[in-house]
């Protein structure tokens, strides 16, 4: 069962970032990549992180999605991208996307060298116990604990970040809306 | 090896390094092929998430949480950069008046 929606999840993924590839217009792409994150969503459900797999739904196919939709509808972007990429552009891309991806498949699958490596078992503890506080765990207080513990330098960083982020953002919004 | 790892893909590291390493490529693909700036945006996104797969693939092969947090961290900063990113985005539009790449050559003289 698991099986078959990993061939279901992987179609939704590969689909959909071909799907923003080849799309004519922006809104369509959009759309497609919206299809490519519910379809890792559905990856991360099967690599039993289920935190990840719903901050990947909201964060990058709700609020990422809709800052995108948002600035495909105040530029005018549909008239601009119309015209499709030149000969040579179309052959130098593909062939150049086909290589790494013939690399990457020989690396991981074809390879004679590549061991299948099979996934342990992921046990659900309702504690972190100090002694194996970072082992692997699907609840989502084992996340917190090592967030607020090992990591804990990386979340006041991270913080700080959003927020340059947010005086950025109004700085370029202001200063070039002045010089109109 | 290769009828191995599709028969059981769901336990297996490979098939998700795999399926990361596919939608890599896919996201290079469209990077190196589309002239509109905001669906390339859209691309290195998908770049930037397919090693978010490798990550959490990794995390749980280790039996570690570690990379399963490293992603949440960089969900945090993909957010952060497309919040930046798009309003450069919006100020090239209103500066250059266009979103595609072959408006925008003014380091070319």
């Amino acid at each position: 069962m698991s099986d078959f929606l990993f061939y279901c999840f992987a179609a939704l993924i590969l689909l959909g970032a071909i799907g923003v590839v080849i799309s004519r217009s922006a809104v369509s792409a959009a759309m497609s990549m919206i299809v490519a994150f519910i379809g890792m969503s559905g990856l991360f459900l099967l690599l039993e992180t289920f935190l990840v797999a719903i901050l990947q739904v909201f964060v990058y196919a709700g609020a990422v999605m809709v800052l995108f939709l948002f600035v495909i509808m105040l530029l005018n972007v549909e008239d601009s991208s119309r015209k499709g990429p030149d000969f040579l552009t179309v052959v130098a891309s593909t062939f150049s996307a086909l290589v790494l991806g013939s690399i990457f498949t020989y690396l991981f699958v074809l390879s004679p060298e590549s061991a299948d490596l099979a996934l342990p078992f992921a046990h659900a503890e309702e504690l972190p116990s100090i002694a194996h506080a970072n082992d692997f765990c699907t609840s989502a207080k084992t996340f917190g604990f090592s967030l607020f513990t090992k990591y804990l330098l990386l979340v006041q960083v991270a913080g700080f970040l959003l927020l340059l982020s947010i005086v950025g953002v109004v700085y370029l919004s202001q200063s070039t809306g002045s010089q109109k | 090896m290769f009828s191995q790892v599709l028969s059981h893909p769901a336990e297996s590291l490979n098939a998700y390094l795999l399926i990361a390493g596919l939608l890599f490529s896919v996201g290079l693909w469209g990077v190196l092929l589309r002239r509109s700036v905001l669906v390339l945006y859209m691309c290195l996104e998908l770049m930037l998430s397919a090693v978010n797969i490798a990550f959490v693939a990794f995390s749980r092969y280790n039996n570690a949480m570690d990379g399963v947090v490293f992603v949440f961290f960089t969900i945090t900063v993909a957010a952060a950069e497309i919040a930046v990113g798009l309003a450069i985005i919006v100020a090239l539009y209103r500066k250059v008046g266009s979103v595609s790449v072959s408006n925008i050559k003014q380091l070319q003289r």
